[in-house]
């Protein structure tokens, strides 16, 4: 009994620095900026202002907009590439396989920092620079791809060679067999690389403040340092209004799906 | 269909599945990176427009930059800091949450949530309770304790960006050596208590050994992450205080991006190029010869 006692103490201990910000950005959001450094746990008097300045100081819809569109994009086609290339990895036998896989998986050792000069000039002689399109195709085709296609070859590896025979009989061809027999078994590792590929696209920086230039065009984590007064000091307040906006509508979606969530992830670290 | 249709339709097929990842790591990872080596043996600045090849000055540059060095051991201290922290956290997490109690499904979402949180909104947060007058020194200050300028003090700066960047992430290694944890046989454990193994002993001599292969995997991911961590100093300390927290990523992009100094920044790539390939590939290694059961 006392062990219990102790094991809840220590678990509600420790739960403080991961909840407490979290907390604290909800509600000083909604406190007038004279109050932030108080120390009182919900605001004296609530203010909604701050979510109006945020979008009066930029044009957050739309910028909320280009990050929700980016990711989905990003996401759906990592899928796809890394489904395709991980079922032919695992599955089918062609010449040069094995080199071909190793050719791919260097990607894992290259992360997408290392590249970014070459990358950069070479959108800017396409005229690419401050669009979307360096976001969206650089991570669908580097190294956050090539591990999605790691996680989908190991998937797809395991599956029993039955499956497909029984499939073939039925006179399905590689392409059929893959669309109607592996992707929707591979839906647990589908669903790991869409958590990460999202996740990774959501909070992309670098990319975005080397890229882009004008407000319209940026991304969430770009916006959310641009919240500044004339004098260029941090209008804290909004700051966290624009950040509460960002970042709770994910953790609601997570919070209902996160049995799925969680054990789809530790599922494909332990396989993979 | 005879057999060799089939299988010459197979081969076409492969190329097709695999054309896509293959010409797009092509385009976007490996001809850019032998663009990154064929810029660093040239002066290139952009604003002055000028290209000119000189071959390894730039690698000469860098053995005698100051500021390199500071970045290099800069960029240890945070790596070395984040993996001791984020994977003993992660594996006390794990084994907490591995007991049989009521209402772990509830802990382990608290403790994960931060991952889901937009890495600069989670990093703004913090920026606000650190500094003087903000929450976590007025906690200190609830013990007593005078909390410090904690992201304008030289050593205070590289400690909060580390535990910060913990905080958010440690979730994930958690989850992962919860699940290695689970499958750690319990016989195992109960023959070691008839032997009259200490909870600690069992802990060392049964569970470390049994889940050594996700140690390795997180420490992988841990390290390799650390080495990517940008938008946390950007937003948290700029590099500063002074180049106490300038790791090397930072510089490549102060050096690229904020001086124009392509051809310095594409040397700097090569170097952190090389520094990665090298810490997975040992990785790589060390898990054939450390860990205990390869699957």
């Amino acid at each position: 009994m006392n062990r219990k006692v102790a094991l809840y103490g220590l678990l509600c201990l420790l739960c403080v620095p991961f909840v407490f910000p979290t907390w604290w950005m909800v509600t000083s959001s909604m406190k007038p900026i004279s109050e932030i450094f108080s120390e009182s746990l919900l605001p004296s008097e609530w203010t909604f202002s701050t979510y109006e300045q945020v979008f009066r100081m930029q044009p957050f819809g739309q910028q909320y907009w280009n990050s929700l569109y980016i990711a989905v994009i990003v996401t759906v086609g990592t899928m796809a590439v890394a489904a395709l290339a991980g079922y032919a990895f695992a599955r089918i036998r062609f010449p040069g396989q094995n080199v071909l896989f190793v050719v791919v998986l260097t990607g894992l050792l290259i992360p997408s920092e290392v590249t970014i000069v070459p990358l950069f000039q070479l959108f800017q002689s396409l005229g690419l620079t401050n669009t979307h399109w360096p976001l969206i195709i650089v991570p669908v085709f580097g190294a956050p791809c090539v591990l999605a296609i790691f996680i989908m070859r190991q998937f797809f590896i395991a599956l029993p060679a039955e499956l497909e025979e029984a499939a073939r009989m039925d006179g399905l061809g590689r392409a059929g067999i893959f669309w109607q027999v592996a992707l929707p078994l591979a839906r647990p590792a589908l669903g790991a690389v869409a958590i990460f590929t999202f996740l990774h696209s959501w909070n992309l920086y670098l990319e975005p403040i080397v890229y882009l230039s004008t407000p319209d065009m940026f991304t969430l984590p770009q916006a959310l340092t641009q919240f500044v007064d004339i004098y260029g000091g941090p209008m804290w307040n909004v700051q966290l209004a624009a950040a509460t906006m960002t970042a709770v509508p994910i953790l609601v979606v997570f919070v209902l799906a996160q049995r799925q969530f969680i054990e789809g992830l530790a599922h494909t670290g332990v396989k993979g | 269909m005879t057999f060799w249709t089939y299988r010459r339709r197979d081969n076409l097929v492969g190329y097709l599945f695999v054309a896509p990842a293959l010409l797009g790591s092509l385009a976007f990872v490996l001809i850019p990176l032998v663009l990154v080596g064929w810029y660093s043996l040239n002066e290139w600045n952009v604003l002055g427009g000028t290209f000119e090849f000189i071959g390894a000055e730039n690698y000469q540059q860098l053995l005698n930059d100051e500021k390199l060095r500071s970045a290099l051991v800069a960029t240890a201290w945070f790596a070395v800091g984040l993996v001791v922290l984020n994977l003993s956290l992660a594996l006390l997490l794990a084994v907490l949450l591995n007991q049989k109690l009521r209402g772990t499904t509830l802990f382990r979402t608290l403790f994960f949530s931060p991952v889901l949180v937009s890495l600069v909104a989670w990093t703004l947060v913090w920026q606000l309770m650190l500094q003087p007058e903000g929450s976590v020194n007025g906690l200190l200050g609830f013990f007593g304790i005078d909390g410090p300028n904690w992201l304008r003090g030289e050593s205070t700066a590289m400690i909060s960006v580390i535990v910060v960047q913990v905080i958010k992430n440690v979730g994930l290694n958690m989850v992962l050596f919860l699940a290695a944890l689970q499958g750690v046989p319990a016989p195992l454990y109960e023959a070691a208590k008839i032997d009259g193994a200490g909870a600690w002993t069992r802990f060392r001599r049964i569970t470390i050994p049994l889940i050594s292969p996700t140690i390795l995997l997180t420490s992988i991911i841990t390290i390799v992450g650390s080495l990517q961590v940008f938008a946390q100093i950007a937003v948290l300390t700029q590099g500063g205080p002074g180049t106490s927290t300038t790791v090397l990523i930072y510089y490549l992009y102060q050096q690229a991006f904020q001086f124009h100094h392509f051809g310095y920044g594409a040397t700097i790539s090569v170097l952190l190029f090389v520094i990665v390939a090298a810490l997975t590939l040992v990785q790589w290694r060390m898990r054939r010869k450390w860990v205990l059961h390869e699957s």
